[in-house]
């Protein structure tokens, strides 16, 4: 077999060599995307002017007489912050997206496969529904969607745990059984909802909306992101280890059982935490690991900043698109991230057959 | 360095897989570990490596308890080379070998001139480094076993534990690999298939079966027809190798034993 190598083989580019070259092109596209996303809309406000009020803003130097007061408050307190959740929640779901494939050994995974994202759609539908009045009056959705993410987290850790290890198949399971259930109460919920706008917010928040950010929704997210982040990074080797599998990684001093339980905790934590302010966005999470492994190859040092900044750029760039493709209606952006992912999602599954 | 097996045994889903077994290796020593499918050689080499926890006894590098110390100080002594070898991810050759590095970094840490140095020194040594590049998925099983192998090197050990190292070898990697063995004077414990190649490299052999040390000495002394009539059930005797003039052990392969 390696004196007849196909050409193909002889012609790949050394992954390694290519990660600072990609970074910089992502760190420019990034810088693009989101002056995109703050210029366009409704109000299409010039490029410039949007980073001469974002300057202003930051910095109080600067001519207030350049622009509107409506340009101002479109930039300031509309498109900027949600085009900075957008970043937060695309960066996030990215580095979850890799460490789930990485977690359960396999590169189809994705972020929503452990039931996280059902538990957190239970706890906001049900607060939508019933928390005019009662008990849950005043509770706000991040807050409900974050409180349910925990239960179906407990859950799984609860089948998980059994048989001591956090195998990748016990995960998968207990995510998906874990998953199927709540997914069921949530539509029971969503049976009982008395009035169709309601039933309309609801649909919405499922399928994903960075519509209606404030300011004092990003720290928090911003936070565990950046957390999350460092976490992860600390555990590249490991995480590279487990790729080969667990025996591999214990013979390379990895204490699985443990890595496992801390993936698993930080993973959950990062996922409850982006649903809660954004509802589940699809996809995002399965397709940026591919794309950068394509791109820089599969080790995890590169891997996960380079997902996080390829989520970003990506999330940001689909928002747009979910905001102005039929102004003045929004579609919910996982509508469109499916849209996307859903072919690459075919096409490399054909890949990863045609190689076997 | 020395190892010692103390009364090691280990249980999966409730049968006992090893049962007490002792033995000792001594430092640059090589030992094999023959026995039949299922005796329990896989599993005893996992205690050595720490994927599996004996149920009871010890494992002693040099005196001190391997269970006793953290993950990462036992892997900078312990090397392994498991059967496993399934990825669907696609990681360089080069990155593969690269994880041997992972028990002698920090958390931040990024590979420096000697752990390149080393990557490389370890891919030359397996006779793999004009495809320090392709993926390692791309290989053949023969390929990846070497790659396997230099990865164990990279990682510095004063021990190597290696189970089936031959497996997926044509025959003349086979040699080479046995001649690397020879050549290098690291502790090494290696379940071993083929017994004329565990002749001829180990020091010492220690034959398997049902969990249980059968035999245990020089493999003139304990590979006999009698012995592997009794624990491998086939007919076999045992001449003088031709061309090197140790142990053969010439294997009937047509006619069972009753």
């Amino acid at each position: 077999m390696s004196t007849v190598a196909p050409a193909s083989r002889e012609l790949k580019i050394p992954t390694s060599a290519r990660p600072y070259g990609v970074t910089a092109v992502l760190l420019i596209a990034l810088v693009l995307a989101v002056t995109l996303a703050v210029s366009l809309g409704p109000l299409d406000i010039p490029a410039g002017t949007v980073w001469t009020i974002v300057a202003h803003k930051i910095t109080g130097l600067g001519d207030a007489s350049g622009w509107t007061v409506s340009e101002e408050v479109v930039v300031w307190q509309v498109r900027l912050p949600r085009a900075l959740l957008a970043v937060v929640v695309g960066a996030g779901l990215g580095i979850v997206g890799a460490v789930v494939q990485a977690l359960v050994r396999n590169p189809l995974a994705d972020p929503y496969l452990l039931g996280i994202s059902s538990g957190a759609s239970l706890g906001a539908v049900t607060v939508i529904v019933y928390g005019g009045a009662g008990a849950l009056a005043g509770v706000g959705l991040p807050t409900a969607s974050f409180a349910g993410a925990l239960l179906a987290f407990g859950l799984v850790w609860l089948i998980a745990r059994r048989g001591g290890g956090y195998a990748p198949m016990r995960l998968v399971l207990g995510g998906v059984a874990v998953g199927q259930l709540l997914a069921g109460l949530t539509s029971f919920v969503i049976l009982r909802a008395d009035d169709e706008q309601q039933t309309k917010g609801i649909l919405f928040w499922m399928l994903g909306s960075l519509g209606g950010t404030e300011w004092r929704l990003l720290p928090l997210p911003v936070i565990g992101v950046t957390l999350g982040l460092l976490a992860l990074l600390a555990r590249s080797r490991p995480l590279n280890a487990l790729l080969m599998g667990d025996e591999t990684a214990a013979g390379l001093g990895v204490d699985v059982a443990r890595l496992r339980r801390e993936l698993f905790v930080v993973t959950s934590a990062l996922t409850a935490l982006m649903v809660s302010v954004s509802g589940a966005i699809g996809f995002v999470g399965l397709m940026v690991p591919h794309v950068v492994r394509l791109l820089a190859g599969t080790e995890h040092r590169k891997l996960l900043p380079l997902s996080a900044l390829t989520g970003a750029v990506l999330l940001v760039a689909v928002d747009v698109v979910a905001r102005t493709a039929l102004e003045p209606e929004e579609i919910p952006i996982g509508i469109v991230t499916a849209l996307i992912g859903a072919p690459l999602f075919l096409y490399l599954l054909d890949r990863r057959l045609e190689r076997r | 360095m020395n190892v010692t097996v103390d009364a090691v045994s280990v249980h999966l889903a409730g049968n006992r897989v090893v049962a007490g077994v002792d033995l000792l290796v001594a430092d640059g020593e090589i030992a094999g570990l023959v026995g039949p499918n299922g005796s329990g050689k896989s599993t005893l080499l996992r205690t050595l490596y720490r994927h599996l926890r004996p149920s009871s006894g010890r494992v002693l590098l040099a005196g001190e308890d391997l269970w006793r110390r953290p993950p990462a100080a036992s892997a900078r002594l312990v090397a392994a080379l498991p059967q496993e070898r399934a990825t669907d991810f696609e990681l360089t050759v080069t990155e593969v070998v690269a994880m041997g590095r992972t028990p002698h970094k920090g958390a931040f840490s990024r590979d420096n001139a000697h752990d390149k140095a080393l990557v490389q020194g370890a891919l030359r040594q397996v006779g793999m480094d004009g495809l320090a590049h392709r993926p390692f998925t791309g290989l053949s099983g023969g390929e990846r076993q070497r790659v396997l192998l230099a990865r164990a090197l990279a990682q510095e050990p004063r021990v190597l534990v290696l189970d089936e190292p031959t497996n997926h070898l044509d025959i003349r990697h086979q040699v080479e690999l046995l001649a690397q063995l020879r050549g290098q004077r690291t502790t090494t414990l290696a379940a071993l298939h083929d017994l004329n190649a565990a002749a001829a490299v180990c020091d010492r052999v220690h034959v398997l079966s049902s969990g249980r040390i059968v035999a245990s000495g020089a493999p003139a002394e304990v590979l006999t027809p009698s012995l592997i009539a009794e624990v491998f059930g086939v007919r076999a005797d045992v001449v003088t190798h031709p061309l090197t003039g140790g142990v053969l052990i010439a294997f009937d392969h047509v006619t069972p034993l009753s």
